[in-house]
């Protein structure tokens, strides 16, 4: 038997690396957003930052400022533009900096990116992936901590889509930006950060599949539910509730819109039981969403009421005292669990 | 008169004042279909047909045009079928998007629209993106945006007027000023009275035109396209217009503007403008001027018969067209 080296890159590696491949791939990938390259105009100073999270460093110096490109401080404008020029034929990426920047550019996104294709009557594409940062965590307080999945999800002809790690992170940037329609990547702080680092990533592009769920721990008493960073709250939930002579199981949601409802109906029909775990505040959010799924769906297989933990409902935090207790833990997980199995 | 008119190959004034005749009786065809019930009623470009028509005529399929709620002379203007844009004012599956977009979402890409748009201001950033993509690409293509008074005062325009002049994208601001955002004064609501001034903010040529001269027009777009063509970036130009009737059919103009003014633009018409030039410089006699009229009627009555007969879209048709693939 042959060992394998594991590669193992951070998550801003891997989606780094992903960039690189998909703008030497398709000549009509394009990237825009506020100091994605940095230093701007300066030939001294090029890729001075390589974005705030480094997800897009280098590529200035590569793929040049054609198509690498820093704009200004201004999200309804860069972010219109993108749609723009992927109806008229490219493949932009467009960096919202932080999900809650969504407030200033919402008309293009809500009012455009997510309707032309329809209100055309399907006659123009938009081929645009938009990546932007969530989660709370670092302290950055109520306006840079959010995740605010479900308002994009909410959107009828968004495609949303949520890494767990740097192997899938890699998969799915690139499924996103080949994607016809667009798609809305959010990449949490804490996972660019380091968390979750380890996973083997293969050096040749891949994609993973959009609309697609993962077991990321398989089991037989309870449904653990995880998008981004809780799934790894989930799987040290699963860690402790092993101790305790409980196997759940762990879904990586992964996909948000598309929602993978048969893997998330299979794993809770076999083990009768669900937690939801979401940063999202938590009302009219993608754990609602999902209890509701799962009551219609799966109502008579269910021993227990689905069980949703989510933030209180609040806005994000500054004090880390507070902030700890804003972001959802094992150990609240793992009480939600064992309620469910009472 | 403009100086400019003899320089104007006789094709394009013929073209011109086909394209304005022809806007004139769509829109007046589109009126009679909201009076007589078959739709809730559109937001009238009778008064503004020069405005499009100038510019367009330096446009190609290639070209881009992006437009507003009040679209549907820009859509004439780029070419867009007029069977097709009334069959989609009445939700027919034949319409130009099938009967899901209707009077406020015109397009057709194959003519080079992308798209009406109902938001105020949404499309400025929309065309700049459109410019962006011919310039990544390296064609010469050019971008049209056509906006009103009231859009002027959006962040979406200074956005990308800033955005264009700093990556000297090849894109037209075209305010279409008709003096009223609804029912709100021109004068109550832009600072400084003028909105091509602001163009110096964003270092661009910044120009006022009299849009009720369709030849007037004409030369400054040729300026401003040659321009973008050459990729020396964006002119904004404010072209001074009027609409004949309310912001949307229903509203009765007259209780914020007075008969007075209204007489004095309905006075300064634009094709009663150019037939009258048309005929006292030999270009056209009367009966050609009579017949393109007829020509135009015809199409309409056409148009509206297509848009009649035409089946509605299928009910499998709510659910097509949100993803281009969604499993």
């Amino acid at each position: 038997m042959t060992t394998t080296e594991v590669r193992a890159l951070t998550y801003a590696q891997a989606v780094n690396e992903t960039f690189h491949q998909e703008f030497e791939r398709d000549p009509n990938v394009i990237l825009m957003g506020e100091d994605v390259a940095g230093g701007a105009g300066r030939d001294d100073f090029e890729d001075a930052w390589g974005g705030v999270f480094k997800l897009t460093r280098g590529l200035i110096g590569k793929f040049g400022p054609e198509r690498v490109r820093d704009t200004p401080i201004s999200e309804n404008g860069f972010i219109g533009a993108a749609v723009g020029s992927a109806a008229a034929g490219l493949r932009p990426i467009a960096d919202l900096m932080f999900v809650g920047f969504v407030g200033v550019c919402g008309d293009q996104i809500f009012n455009n990116m997510a309707k032309m294709h329809y209100m055309f009557g399907g006659k123009v594409k938009l081929p645009l992936t938009i990546i932007t940062s969530t989660g709370a965590g670092v302290g950055s307080a109520a306006q840079h901590s959010e995740t605010l999945y479900s308002i994009f999800v909410h959107f009828p002809g968004l495609k949303c889509v949520a890494p767990s790690n740097p192997y899938n992170a890699k998969g799915l940037h690139a499924a996103a930006i080949r994607d016809d329609d667009p798609v809305i990547v959010f990449n949490n702080k804490l996972l660019m950060g380091g968390v979750g680092t380890g996973p083997h990533v293969p050096e040749e592009p891949y994609e993973v599949e959009i609309g697609k769920a993962h077991i990321a721990r398989e089991g037989t008493d309870v449904t653990l539910i995880g998008i981004s960073y809780t799934t790894h709250l989930c799987l040290q939930a699963a860690e402790i509730l092993a101790q305790q002579g409980y196997s759940a199981e762990v879904v990586d949601l992964l996909s948000l819109s598309p929602l993978d409802e048969e893997t998330i109906i299979e794993s809770v029909k076999k083990t009768r039981k669900v937690v939801i775990v979401d940063e999202d505040y938590p009302r009219c959010s993608m754990a609602s969403e999902l209890s509701a799924v799962i009551a219609e769906q799966a109502f008579d297989y269910l021993d227990a009421p689905p069980r949703r933990v989510n933030p209180p409902h609040t806005s994000v935090p500054y004090s880390p005292v507070l902030e700890e207790l804003f972001i959802p833990t094992p150990e609240r997980i793992v009480e939600e669990a064992l309620a469910t199995m009472e | 008169m403009t100086t400019a008119q003899g320089s104007i190959p006789k094709e394009k004034l013929t073209w011109m004042y086909e394209t304005m005749v022809l806007i004139r009786r769509f829109e007046e065809q589109a009126k009679r279909e909201a009076d007589q019930g078959r739709i809730l009623g559109t937001h009238s470009a009778i008064g503004e047909e020069a405005v499009p028509t100038g510019i367009c005529a330096h446009l190609g399929d290639g070209d881009y045009v992006l437009g507003n709620h009040r679209s549907h002379h820009h859509c004439i203007a780029k070419g867009v079928g007029v069977n097709e844009m009334m069959a989609e004012l009445l939700g027919k599956a034949t319409g130009t998007n099938g009967g899901k977009g209707g009077t406020m979402h015109i397009a057709d890409a194959t003519k080079g629209m992308l798209g009406a748009n109902g938001v105020v201001g949404s499309n400025i950033p929309v065309a700049t993106g459109c410019a962006l993509a011919a310039k990544v690409q390296g064609r010469d293509n050019v971008s049209v945006v056509f906006f009103g008074d009231g859009a002027s005062s959006q962040g979406s325009l200074h956005e990308s007027m800033n955005l264009a002049s700093i990556w000297d994208l090849p894109v037209l601001f075209v305010c279409e000023n008709n003096r009223y955002a609804e029912s709100t004064p021109f004068e109550y609501s832009v600072a400084g009275g003028s909105v091509s001034n602001r163009a110096a903010g964003y270092a661009m040529p910044g120009v006022t035109v009299d849009g009720q001269d369709v030849m007037e027009m004409y030369e400054v777009a040729g300026e401003a396209v040659a321009r973008a063509r050459r990729g020396e970036g964006p002119t904004l130009i404010e072209a001074q217009t009027y609409r004949y009737f309310g912001h949307y059919g229903a509203d009765n103009p007259l209780g914020y503007r007075t008969e007075e003014e209204e007489a004095y633009y309905k006075g300064r018409d634009c094709i009663l403008t150019m037939g009258k030039f048309l005929l006292e410089s030999g270009t056209m006699n009367q009966d050609q001027l009579d017949s393109i009229d007829a020509d135009a009627i015809a199409k309409v009555e056409a148009a509206s018969k297509f848009a009649m007969e035409s089946p509605y879209p299928d009910p499998s048709a709510l659910l097509t067209d949100v993803y281009v693939k969604y499993p």
